[in-house]
């Protein structure tokens, strides 16, 4: 048996309805060689937490281009460790200003990715932060 | 703490933790699902399939609706939710996209989905589904609905997994000669004509009842000892009235139109198999051909084990010299791993 598959939900929580960006994320990571579970457009933290429980993922991609990420993203990675899934890694892309990456990062989110970020990149990070939390 | 005693006690992580351990066939799940298979057998398997795009996620997260809160004053149902999508051949990733679908069913603890890639199997399953079906059934859920990848003519595997095979079709997809075909239409319990509102829905329909009208009662494909043979040896006993002729429901899944009806279906399918002994039969079928599967790979495993890799490069060296032919390089190597 080679090595377990990382297994990543993207999500896009809020009410903006642009998921381009999650879907080409979605398909670089399934390029990738990752299983990504896809959830669609407003999600509520709830349904997020819930499918990333359910699914059993090592990491939740999530998609905010709302400006909103100050309120869903705490309320993400709260349920995450109230559900005792403390090990699952959360990666942020989207409209994400500068000076409230100190503070996100400060609650676990483990990698932020503006527009233009390289998809290699962001893969790269997956795999090591999923390798270093098993 | 022991996995499978947290999973019969209703803890969701330990069991959606227990479903990756059976997904990576590992010791740990192994160990599990043999702890747990005494505790399987209740569950009525609901398997759904047909082409992509016909509407399997949308009617499996309307008759989960349905049976969380049944209009008919029967009691709510434990439901989960099995949805396989395929995984790259190329690349070895997937997206699982079904969830899409069934956003209406977040937030209800009685109602539990997984998405699951197929790894490599062709038949329309992963070969985990049944692992993961049996851990879903010992951990109390009552109707299991298992949804195969967007499936063509012979991924009819899930025939032998559900108790129940719905087969989705839309309008417009093809005429009566493709519904004559072998494959995918004859393993179908029920047949369900979704998208009911668009053109075409009548001649559709009319193709499907001329399928059945020229099909004989159901001879179901039964595996014994390796061999196929029909239920029907089996079933002699059983009088022509017996005889489950697939009805046909129209569905609008979008909007729930048709969806009582599918369910009474589905219930009064299970009826029918309790009635008739196919209830039996179908376990019977499953399990026998589950443990063919799993005796297939356990000699293969056994066989790599022992098998001498000098010797396997000899043997090959002389098929590629012509001086063996592919059954007697066999032949050569099964003797080599007995020594």
């Amino acid at each position: 048996m080679s090595e377990n598959k990382i297994r990543v939900l993207v999500a896009k929580p809020g009410l903006d309805g642009h998921d381009r960006g999650a879907k080409v994320i979605a398909r670089a990571l399934r390029d990738a060689g990752m299983e990504v579970i896809y959830t669609g457009l407003r999600q509520t933290p709830e349904m997020i937490a819930e499918a990333a429980l359910q699914e059993d993922v090592d990491a939740v991609g999530l998609s905010i281009l709302s400006g909103a990420h100050m309120a869903l993203v705490p309320r993400v990675i709260d349920l995450l460790r109230k559900n005792g899934q403390d090990k699952v890694r959360v990666f942020l892309g989207g409209i994400i200003p500068d000076e409230d990456a100190p503070k996100l990062q400060e609650l676990g989110v483990a990698g932020i990715y503006g527009p233009g970020s390289p998809t290699q990149k962001i893969i790269e990070d997956i795999r090591n932060s999923v390798r270093q939390a098993a | 703490m022991d996995l499978s005693q947290s999973v019969l006690q209703g803890d969701r992580l330990a069991l959606a933790r227990l479903l990756t351990e059976i997904e990576n066939d590992s010791a740990a799940g192994q160990q599990a699902l043999n702890e747990l298979f005494k505790h399987t057998g209740k569950a009525h398997l609901v398997g759904i399939t047909g082409a992509p795009g016909t509407g399997k996620s949308s009617l499996v997260n309307q008759l989960a609706l349905h049976f969380r809160k049944p209009n008919d004053g029967k009691p709510a149902r434990w439901v989960a939710v099995v949805a396989v999508d395929p995984t790259s051949p190329f690349t070895g990733g997937a997206v699982l996209g079904d969830r899409v679908r069934m956003r209406e069913l977040s937030g209800d603890d009685g109602v539990f989905i997984r998405s699951m890639a197929t790894r490599g199997s062709l038949g329309g399953l992963a070969a985990a589904t049944a692992g993961l079906v049996q851990a879903l059934d010992a951990a109390g859920y009552e109707m299991i609905f298992i949804e195969t990848v967007g499936a063509g003519q012979t991924e009819v595997d899930i025939a032998k997994l559900a108790h129940t095979t719905l087969v989705v079709n839309v309008p417009g997809l093809g005429d009566d000669v493709q519904a004559i075909k072998a494959g995918i239409l004859e393993i179908a319990d029920i047949l369900v004509l979704n998208k009911a509102d668009r053109p075409g829905v009548e001649a559709a329909e009319r193709a499907l009842l001329g399928m059945l009208k020229l099909g004989h009662p159901t001879k179901r494909a039964v595996f014994h000892h390796g061999q196929t043979m029909t239920a029907e040896v089996a079933e002699a006993k059983l009088s022509a009235s017996d005889d489950w002729i697939p009805p046909i429901r129209r569905t609008v899944a979008t909007e729930g139109k048709g969806i009582p009806e599918l369910a009474e279906a589905i219930a009064g399918h299970r009826l029918h198999l309790e009635k008739t002994g196919g209830w039996k039969l179908r376990d019977r079928a499953r399990l026998e051909s589950e443990v063919e599967n799993l005796l297939e790979q356990t000699l293969m495993t056994r066989w790599r084990e022992k098998v001498n890799g000098k010797k396997y490069d000899s043997v090959l060296q002389e098929l590629l010299e012509r001086k063996l032919s592919p059954r007697q390089a066999v032949i050569g190597l099964l003797d080599g791993a007995m020594q």
